[in-house]
């Protein structure tokens, strides 16, 4: 048979089956210039509204929805969606966001009306969060960790429908951002790296942005090839709420003194020497440990080869100064960050299952040295709850908390051994997120406990004369103080199920029970 | 050779978060205040906070201070009841200006011992001179009690009984220190330095630490725990004078050994102050050697 | 031992402690022949209400505080400080002296 170009090709050939012919029948250039291309709405990807994506992506009851956290508390698009999808008359909806915050209280009406029928997330907080730890879901909501999550995705386990997935800046094609290299964008966050686990295997993808810039928008997070719709809004979250200016360090002493033992722990652990690795979280001591650290490495002419995070203003700090040689970055959780991904060549932006899945033997977190790591409880076996307050009421997150405790070489958790009249220190947990097998090191301002697994941080602790007690006489000395708590009343029925990162289920979250 | 008395801690008497914590920080003494810290309508509150705390809490190897109210003030003489009942380590006068102010507390914390069966002389007293009469009789106060561990200026109202005001370099201060060293050492007992209250002025802090170290005090008052470390590390000695005291206290050992009434190094006679100094230098190190916290929460 | 001149009598409303992180407000109001009447609101009532309650109480009897309207607001107070802010706001609303005498 001739085809187009008049070449005789047999319709059929051994060992390749039916052979299709060439037609340029559908073949017309584009002959705009490419400036006029991307301008016609029937090229680019931009619809006119939240309701026509919702449309042409086909979403229908039962389906799962997913959202990032990089907006934190200033997220606006979550609700703006929800309010859109409940007003289409949609219902029985999976919400898988990364995380969800106090901003997102709205909720609590959308999943009274049916519009949302189960929830999978990282972490609840405020409103939602007490709503739920009272009953106000029929099916447990299901907690991973950024890791966890990221497993769940790729594998299949978490088919994600349509993720909805707000950008600083994005270009008509889709190629997106998490901030604007001329600094023209609103509102901005830094590392997108939630986000492009979701981009990169949702069924649909929905870009929602308040600053279309032109094409290519380089560098981009997202590729427009991950792309289906685009739609332009007014704002895509409050500015103050997504990002402070810098973190700062905490003036607290009680935060201070926990966080110089850190540094005292880190230099004798036997883990510091040129070209450790460090990953410490965002809070009061955690971060205020680098403060310590960092006299350390100067005294002893140590460098960190990277720091990896959540990355703030005071890691930055001490890459520009030279002490630390690389970022890893999924989530920047200030301006300085933020600045420091646009500006540092050495500065990489990288996705959660890069950073933390299981299913990633060589993720970033199993490269670690060092990870500080807060928390809210620990017990006997070193179990730590990072999720449920002294109350039994959801108020944090998973995280990545039992990630980088699993893939760190030393894993430390620094928490004061009493807050207020609550001893951190208990018999069991309320909720174990992370399990003491993965837990080397108790930081607190009043001793620090080494798991009896390892005797080799023990005995570099104890050379160093650190103050180092048994875990039980760190809970005895923090009882002479407080005396003996009594356990959290719950209900029978589960609220929450808490899976640790390979998907299997770790604790559960009981209803709490109100007091008569 | 006495407790060391680098670093007291100054803690407010009304205020139950900060009295629990005081300990934790690892400086060498705390100090509770009933005085100028609490409001004259919470001065009941405070007494009672701070006696149920001494009674209960356990502050490990702190020294307890408690700044009592002056015993002309209507506040004074209940805060010794129960202070002495709740047992310190140590009572801090205010405003001491004459002997007479000294002798009349020892007379009433003997009476308050005896009517409760504690062994007498337990309760220690410090005096803080906080006017120029005072400084006047700075040696006299020193003398009065043998109850009596330490001596302190208060800058505060030193300066304004002067009719002056404080500066970075202190010079308005110098007289008043001095005579509180003099008389402190003339006494054999602790002098103590006033609070420098600027938080955040961590160099000016600094200077006046090395100046007082300097002069020959013995200790400062600290109203922030990061100021702590800070003190500690000034006070701290260099290797080159402990490795000089542990040849000073070898060659005392020598002469002793061999019986000999004159020691001597590299050529030099030693006399009894600089053998004391030299165990004074080695008690420093080892409180910074062990300075982490171990000896603090055992 | 416990020594006291006379029984406490609860004249007036005696309020003591402050709604700081540790502290407790202890309010005590007359109750005549109605016995101790004790309403608390904690942060950590779940785990350390019994307890709060039972250091209340337990003051108020050393006392000899037998009629008495309590209203506590605790943020995390140790027993030594409800202790104290109990035997405070006893000694305002008695007009007295409520000092234990007790030695250590």
């Amino acid at each position: 048979m001739f085809n187009r170009v008049g070449r005789n090709i047999p319709e059929e050939i051994f060992g390749l089956g039916a052979i299709p012919l060439f037609d340029s029948n559908g073949l017309v250039k584009n002959t705009q210039r490419s400036k006029d291309r991307l301008k016609n709405s029937d090229r680019n990807k931009i619809l006119d509204s939240i309701e026509t994506a919702i449309r042409e992506t086909g979403l229908k009851d039962g389906m799962t929805i997913s959202f990032h956290h990089h907006f934190r508390n200033g997220d606006y698009i979550i609700n703006m969606v929800l309010n859109v999808i409940s007003r289409m008359g949609i219902k029985d909806l999976v919400l898988a966001p990364s995380s969800l915050s106090g901003i997102h209280a709205p909720l609590i009406h959308h999943i009274k009306r049916g519009v949302i029928r189960r929830i999978e997330t990282s972490g609840l907080r405020g409103e939602l969060a007490d709503a739920i730890s009272n009953g106000l879901m029929d099916i447990p909501i299901v907690i991973n960790s950024h890791g966890g999550r990221a497993r769940a995705i790729t594998s299949g386990e978490l088919p994600i429908d349509v993720a909805f997935l707000g950008v600083p800046s994005c270009d008509p094609a889709g190629n997106a951002n998490g901030y604007a290299r001329d600094n023209s964008a609103v509102a901005e966050c830094g590392s997108l790296g939630y986000a492009k686990v979701d981009a990169q295997h949702a069924k649909k993808v929905v870009l929602i942005t308040d600053h279309l810039v032109e094409y290519p928008n380089t560098p981009f997070a997202i590729p427009e090839s991950q792309v289906d719709y685009i739609v332009v809004v007014d704002s895509i979250g409050d500015p103050k709420g997504i990002m402070s200016g810098a973190t700062r360090f905490t003036k607290n002493p009680k935060d201070l003194l926990i966080a110089q033992n850190v540094a005292e722990v880190i230099a004798a652990s036997g883990y510091f020497i040129d070209g450790f690795s460090l990953q410490t979280g965002s809070g009061g001591a955690s971060l205020a440990a680098t403060r310590f650290l960092r006299e350390k490495m100067i005294e002893r002419n140590i460098k960190a080869s990277f720091a990896l995070g959540g990355i703030t203003g005071q890691i930055v700090a001490l890459h520009e100064e030279g002490l630390i040689k690389r970022l890893l970055d999924v989530q920047g959780f200030d301006l300085k960050a933020d600045e420091s991904l646009k500006n540092n060549r050495f500065h990489q932006q990288i996705d959660a299952e890069y950073y933390a899945s299981p299913d990633n033997p060589g993720s970033a977190v199993n490269q670690l040295d060092i990870t500080v790591l807060s928390a809210l409880e620990v017990d006997l076996d070193f179990n730590v709850n990072v999720i449920t307050g002294s109350d039994g009421v959801i108020r944090g997150a998973s995280g990545g908390h039992c990630d980088s405790a699993a893939g760190a070489a030393c894993s430390i958790i620094v928490a004061p051994l009493i807050r207020g009249r609550m001893p951190t220190i208990l018999d069991r947990v309320h909720t174990v997120v992370t399990p003491g097998c993965s837990v080397d090191v108790l930081v607190t301002d009043q001793g620090i406990g080494v798991n009896p697994r390892r005797q080799d941080l023990y005995h570099n602790l104890k050379k160093a004369n650190l103050p180092v007690l048994s875990i039980e006489a760190l809970k005895a000395k923090a009882n002479q103080i407080v005396g003996i708590p009594e356990p959290i009343k719950v209900e029978d029925k589960i609220v929450g199920v808490v899976k640790y990162r390979d998907g299997s289920v770790i604790d559960v979250i009981h209803q709490v029970k109100k007091e008569s | 050779m006495g407790r060391l008395r680098r670093s007291m801690l100054y803690v407010p008497g009304n205020n139950p978060g900060m009295i629990r914590d005081a300990h934790i920080y690892g400086s060498d003494a705390i100090m509770f205040d009933l005085e100028d810290s609490v409001s004259l309508n919470e001065k009941d509150a405070a007494r009672l906070l701070v006696y149920e705390a001494l009674r209960t809490c356990d502050f490990g190897r702190t020294e307890v201070v408690v700044r009592v109210n002056g015993l002309h003030t209507p506040y004074g003489r209940a805060d010794f009841e129960a202070m002495v009942r709740a047992m310190p380590d140590a009572i801090r006068l205010p405003k001491t200006e004459t002997p007479e102010d000294v002798m009349e507390a020892d007379q009433l914390i003997t009476q308050i011992e005896k009517e409760n069966g504690i062994e007498l002389g337990t309760i220690k007293l410090m005096a803080a001179v906080e006017s120029a009469l005072g400084v006047i009789n700075a040696y006299k106060i020193a003398k009065a009690s043998s109850r009596l561990i330490g001596i302190a200026i208060g800058a505060e109202d030193f300066v304004t009984d002067l009719k002056t005001t404080r500066s970075p370099d202190g010079i308005e201060l110098l007289a008043a220190r001095s005579q509180i060293l003099f008389a402190a050492r003339a006494a054999g007992i602790d002098a103590l330095d006033t609070v420098f209250s600027d938080v955040n002025d961590e160099e000016g802090f600094i200077r006046e630490v090395r100046l007082i170290k300097q002069l020959g005090f013995d200790g400062k008052s600290l109203i922030n725990p990061r100021q702590i470390n800070i003190l500690h590390h000034i006070y701290a000695p260099t290797e080159e004078e402990i490795q000089k005291s542990i040849r000073v206290i070898e060659a005392a050992k020598e002469a002793e050994k061999r019986g000999t009434g004159v020691i001597s190094m590299d050529g030099k006679m030693v006399d009894k102050p600089i053998i004391e100094r030299a165990y004074r230098v080695l008690e420093l190190a080892d409180a910074v050697y062990r300075e982490s916290m171990e000896e603090v929460w055992q | 031992m416990l020594m006291l001149p006379e029984r406490i009598k609860v004249l007036d409303v005696g309020i003591a402690g402050t709604l700081e992180s540790s502290d407790i407000t202890i309010q005590i109001e007359k109750n005549e022949g109605k016995g101790i009447e004790l309403e608390l609101k904690s942060t950590v009532a779940n785990q350390f209400g019994k307890q709060i309650k039972k250091v209340i109480i337990e003051t108020l009897l050393e006392l000899g505080v037998e009629n008495a309207l309590v209203l506590a607001n605790d943020k995390g107070a140790l027993d030594c400080t409800i202790r104290a802010r109990v035997r405070t706001a006893v000694s305002r609303a008695a007009h007295q002296n409520c000092f234990p005498w007790e030695v250590k």
